[in-house]
């Protein structure tokens, strides 16, 4: 039984480490959209989320109403219905209704990838372990992006950037390898990824947040239909 | 920014709300086997959707990008954990940024 509170912890510290570099940028671009920095840094420990806190300040910043605000969110961050779902299968039975309340405030994309990728069953104490140190991480990366952004020397600051996707390619290419059903999946939303990135009218219209989920319906829909993987291999 | 407390509370309660309702109301096990593989496949299609082509703009630099890209690939592909990959990356990119 490995799925104890200090795994989570363990496997929760890269995450958060990538996160330092991505909330520290999120912290200069608030505080450059008019916020002061304790209200930058109260956004992200209340919502310890990327594309919607970014769309959120840019409501905030140009007087948006309570409804368009609710709007952007919901439609940037409804992947993580679909992912709160995927989840539950995962759970141990000592997941509570409590337990579920407490945990749900930190699914994260990289929180997700994470559990979902794991072996065995998900408990309570190794959920909490995983989110604790990326929520810290992100609020104290926005704290010090906001007070400090203008001290680290922007070459360094830009280089940092590269910390969360390096983490995700480090995520997925093992799988990848091992698993020619991962490896099409990820391929085959790479490339609605670039075509709704690159094919100008769609990028104006379709948000980053909504532009993931249906990436990664299609692709995994097409390949649970196309390669159904084996009884053994479902069950594990 | 007067409505900062407003927009503050509505942001923060639907993204909790988002995550928290199908997180706690979901108890069953999904017998279908076609939405089980589905599930299974969603983390990878999300990461990858993510990434690319993403990774390409996160430095500011095509090129700078490009060479962490790629030295995150190689040490990935020989199975370094998250952490070397990810420090090394971004110290690749930067090391580049003197040269691009």
């Amino acid at each position: 039984m490995k799925m104890k509170f200090t795994y989570g912890l363990k496997r929760g510290l890269p995450i958060a480490l990538g996160y330092l570099s991505v909330s520290f940028g999120f912290g200069i671009s608030a505080v450059g959209a008019g916020l002061s920095p304790w209200q930058a840094v109260l956004i992200s420990l209340m919502n310890v989320t990327s594309a919607g806190q970014q769309a959120g300040v840019a409501v905030m910043a140009a007087a948006g109403t309570a409804i368009e605000m609710m709007l952007t969110q919901l439609v940037i961050n409804l992947r993580y219905s679909l992912m709160g779902i995927a989840l539950t299968q995962k759970l141990s039975g000592k997941f509570t209704f409590l337990h579920r309340l407490l945990c749900a405030f930190g699914i994260t994309d990289e929180v997700f990838v994470m559990a979902a990728s794991e072996e065995e069953t998900i408990t309570p104490a190794y959920m909490y372990g995983l989110i604790a140190l990326p929520i810290l991480g992100w609020t104290l990366g926005t704290a010090l992006g906001a007070y400090a952004g203008q001290i680290l020397p922007a070459a360094l600051c830009s280089a940092l950037g590269l910390a969360i996707y390096a983490m995700f390619v480090a995520i997925v290419v093992p799988p990848a390898k091992e698993n020619r059903g991962v490896l099409y999946a990820v391929l085959i939303s790479v490339a609605l990824s670039c075509i709704l990135y690159y094919v100008p009218f769609l990028k104006v219209h379709i948000s980053q947040g909504f532009a993931i989920i249906l990436c990664a319906v299609i692709a995994s829909a097409l390949m649970a239909y196309l390669m159904p993987r084996k009884e053994d291999e479902a069950d594990a | 920014m007067h409505n900062y407390w407003v927009l503050l509370l509505v942001m923060a309660i639907t993204t909790y709300l988002i995550r928290m309702i199908p997180f706690a109301a979901f108890r069953f096990r999904i017998k279908s086997r076609f939405i089980r593989d589905f599930l299974y496949y969603v983390p990878y299609a999300v990461l990858g959707a993510m990434t690319v082509p993403y990774i390409f703009y996160a430095t500011g630099n095509f090129y700078t990008a490009l060479a962490g890209f790629i030295a995150a690939f190689v040490l990935a592909y020989k199975g370094l954990s998250l952490l070397p990959v990810a420090a090394i990356s971004c110290l690749v990119a930067y090391l580049v940024g003197f040269v691009v």
